[in-house]
């Protein structure tokens, strides 16, 4: 049994749920003669991957929903040997170029060289380019991206690239021009709300409307995750209340939690413990950015003005050198110092003003 | 068995008739960039003296050392290759080696290709007995991306091939060139486009591809939205007219990846912190671009009305830092976040 999420994907164009406008712009597109390649780009649980699935399937049929697993090797040329995962059909080939860090514009080259350089077997009753689908590719290094701009002139006879990005900022402009670029917004909370019922319906299970506001509220617009929490909400209790109590993700609590910790008292000895639940976090593979991200967010609840501009200046600046360096927990815990420092002063000082 | 070899024979023979019927298959049809790019170069915009001094070296028929500098997307590369096909004319193939930032061009492919691609000497009669000129051409694409050690190793190659080789450099920034580079060469600056210029050559395109863009108001947009860039605007054009099946200025905003003019002046008129962390929250989810906003709103702010001197000083540096932070990699929501808090702090201190 698969989860809800993998059962109810549309895998036609025009059963998308939102969005429509586009999605009868992407069929009328594909029945064009010529296909660019796309830069499709928008934020995680938008739907960029449903979205260029169906356009596979209108492209080349069902076969293209056929997939299969498989490790394929390269060797860089520091004579390195790095293997990476793909998923493939006849006509497609996705990889997640990232995974293999610094070398993935090795990986890119030859990938895209070995698909370009075989033609399809029968190329009359098909389309006669193949499509190579690159995940992340806001994540690839500079190396990387550049070599992927001669590689999308070089091959553009047998093969199409289809690039997958959460944001276009760190997509160089030689790429981004050199595609038609497609962006997903994240659904709406109603959108949200209003695909749970769908799902809700199918399953034959009775969801009041509520709960279904709640969950996507909760679900920071990301429609993946508002499906499997509602999953996860029936396996808790069902039949459905309207006052249900919504489970949040764990991490989310825990960071919620250390920030908690960071307010309640400001000391070398709590930041010791502070250091603990940020290790924690960063051991079971949260994203230092969401961590960032979400610390700052709880930290600067009940804040004024000017010391909010300072925390989040803060945060900038500290963010932007975890990029550059390579520990997260140094600029993790740099951050919840200064902010430690900084509140502590503020304290004191109101605290000074009343006596 | 005689009759399975005999249709194969049979086969065979009929295969030549079906590969001839599909050689007449159209082939796809080109971007409007390369289908446009100027033959000669009297069909370049703009650009007048370029073109006078190009014409004159064409006539004579001897070319200087050429460097050509200035924004995107105002005909450097077309002007180079229009001048070659006319010098060199069917083999043009032969006489220009064009390499540009994608091809490998370390100080070692200076040193083995270029050269001996340099030394190479070359007859002043083409195969068929008419005259042409007795050099070749090396075009150097987006140089200011090349190694300084590579510009370096170039030096020698420029002065001593001179009698076989003419060299031409393309960049966007002529201060990344080494000076010794620059002295070697007549540089050339291109101005950015007029704006009459380009909805006139947009019309044409536009005319040609049979598309209809009503009257000029839409694309006095597209030249807006692409701050004189000829090629940026014909990409958008294209696109916009593939995917929507005609061109709106609602459309060529969506194909560019703009921010819509309200959103950039919602985010300058931020009041205080939770109506900055919402706008942040559903910029992002919108996935509208936080680099792109940057730039929009740099404009905005300079040329903005209503704000002291003393606020667009402290917002441009701020959005000067937040560029860079973002350039490294930075996450969006943070750099937004801090500017936004550096926006509240200036509107309500004028």
């Amino acid at each position: 049994m698969s989860l809800w999420v993998d059962k109810h994907r549309p895998r036609d164009l025009m059963k998308l749920d939102y969005h429509k406008d586009q999605a009868i712009r992407l069929k009328s597109l594909v029945q064009q003669s010529d296909f660019p390649h796309l830069l499709v780009y928008g934020p995680s649980g938008a739907g960029k991957k449903t979205r260029i699935m169906c356009l596979l399937r209108e492209l080349y049929g069902s076969g293209a929903e056929r997939l299969r697993q498989e490790t394929m090797h390269f060797t860089t040329p520091s004579n390195k040997k790095i293997e990476i995962m793909t998923v493939s059909s006849n006509y497609h080939i996705e990889v997640n170029p990232t995974d293999v860090g610094i070398h993935d514009r090795v990986v890119i080259m030859d990938l895209v060289k070995n698909v370009a350089q075989t033609h399809q077997i029968d190329s009359s009753g098909q389309r006669e380019f193949k499509v190579v689908i690159l995940n992340e590719v806001d994540d690839l290094t500079k190396d990387a991206q550049h070599a992927l701009r001669r590689t999308m002139e070089k091959y553009v006879a047998t093969c199409r690239l289809i690039l997958i990005a959460n944001s276009i900022s760190r997509v160089i402009p030689a790429i981004r021009s050199r595609c038609l670029t497609i962006r997903v917004p994240a659904p709406t909370e109603s959108e949200i709300a209003n695909v749970l019922h769908i799902v809700c319906k199918k399953e034959g299970l009775s969801l009041p409307t509520e709960l279904a506001m709640r969950i996507a509220k909760s679900s920071d617009r990301n429609l993946r995750r508002a499906l499997l929490m509602c999953e996860a909400s029936k396996v808790q209790q069902y039949p459905f209340t309207a006052d249900q109590k919504v489970p949040e993700p764990d991490w989310q609590i825990f960071i919620k939690d250390t920030a908690r910790m960071a307010l309640s008292e400001q000391s070398p000895k709590k930041l010791g413990e502070v250091r603990q639940k940020l290790y924690e976090l960063i051991i079971h593979g949260i994203p230092p950015d969401i961590i960032f991200a979400g610390l700052l967010k709880e930290l600067v609840r009940n804040c004024d003005m000017s010391m909010k501009c300072q925390i989040a200046s803060h945060a900038a600046q500290f963010e932007h050198r975890m990029r550059l360096g390579n520990k997260p927990i140094f600029h993790l815990e740099a951050f919840v110092a200064k902010f430690m420092a900084i509140y502590k002063k503020f304290m004191e000082d109101s605290l000074g003003d009343v006596f | 068995m005689q009759a399975f070899l005999k249709t194969g024979k049979i086969s065979n023979a009929d295969k030549p008739s079906s590969s001839g019927t599909k050689v007449v298959k159209k082939k796809p049809p080109a971007p409007w960039v390369e289908k446009y790019r100027p033959k000669t170069i009297d069909d370049i915009v703009d650009q007048g003296e370029v073109v006078q001094v190009l014409r004159e070296c064409l006539a004579g028929g001897d070319l200087p050392h050429l460097l050509f500098y200035g924004p995107p997307g105002t005909g450097k590369t077309s002007a180079i290759l229009a001048a070659a096909r006319q010098l060199f004319g069917d083999i043009t193939r032969d006489r220009v080696l064009e390499l540009n930032a994608s091809d490998e061009r370390g100080i070692q492919v200076i040193r083995d290709k270029v050269k001996s691609f340099s030394q190479l000497t070359v007859s002043n009669k083409r195969p068929d007995g008419r005259p042409c000129p007795p050099y070749k051409l090396v075009i150097l694409d987006e140089a200011d991306s090349m190694t300084s050690a590579a510009q370096a190793a170039l030096r020698r190659t420029m002065e001593r091939e001179t009698r076989t080789t003419r060299f031409c450099l393309i960049c966007n920034y002529v201060s990344r060139i080494i000076p010794p580079i620059t002295s070697r060469c007549s540089k050339f600056r291109f101005k950015p486009l007029a704006r009459e210029n380009v909805i006139k050559r947009l019309q044409e395109v536009c005319e040609a591809e049979g598309v209809d863009v009503g009257n000029g108001e839409i694309l006095q947009e597209a030249v807006h939205t692409c701050e004189g860039d000829l090629r940026r605007a014909l990409t958008a054009l294209q696109c916009c007219q593939r995917l929507i099946g005609k061109i709106t200025p609602e459309g060529l905003i969506e194909v560019t990846g703009l921010v819509p003019q309200e959103l950039v002046d919602k985010f300058l008129s931020t009041k205080n912190y939770s109506e900055l962390e919402a706008f942040v929250d559903s910029f992002l989810m919108d996935a509208y671009s936080a680099s792109q906003l940057l730039e929009q709103l740099s404009a905005t702010v300079v040329q903005s009305g209503h704000l002291t001197n003393k606020q667009k000083c402290v917002i441009s540096e701020k959005i000067a830092v937040c560029s860079h932070r973002l350039l490294d990699g930075g996450a969006e929501v943070m750099q937004l976040t801090d500017l936004g808090c550096t926006i509240i702090m200036a509107n309500s201190d004028p």
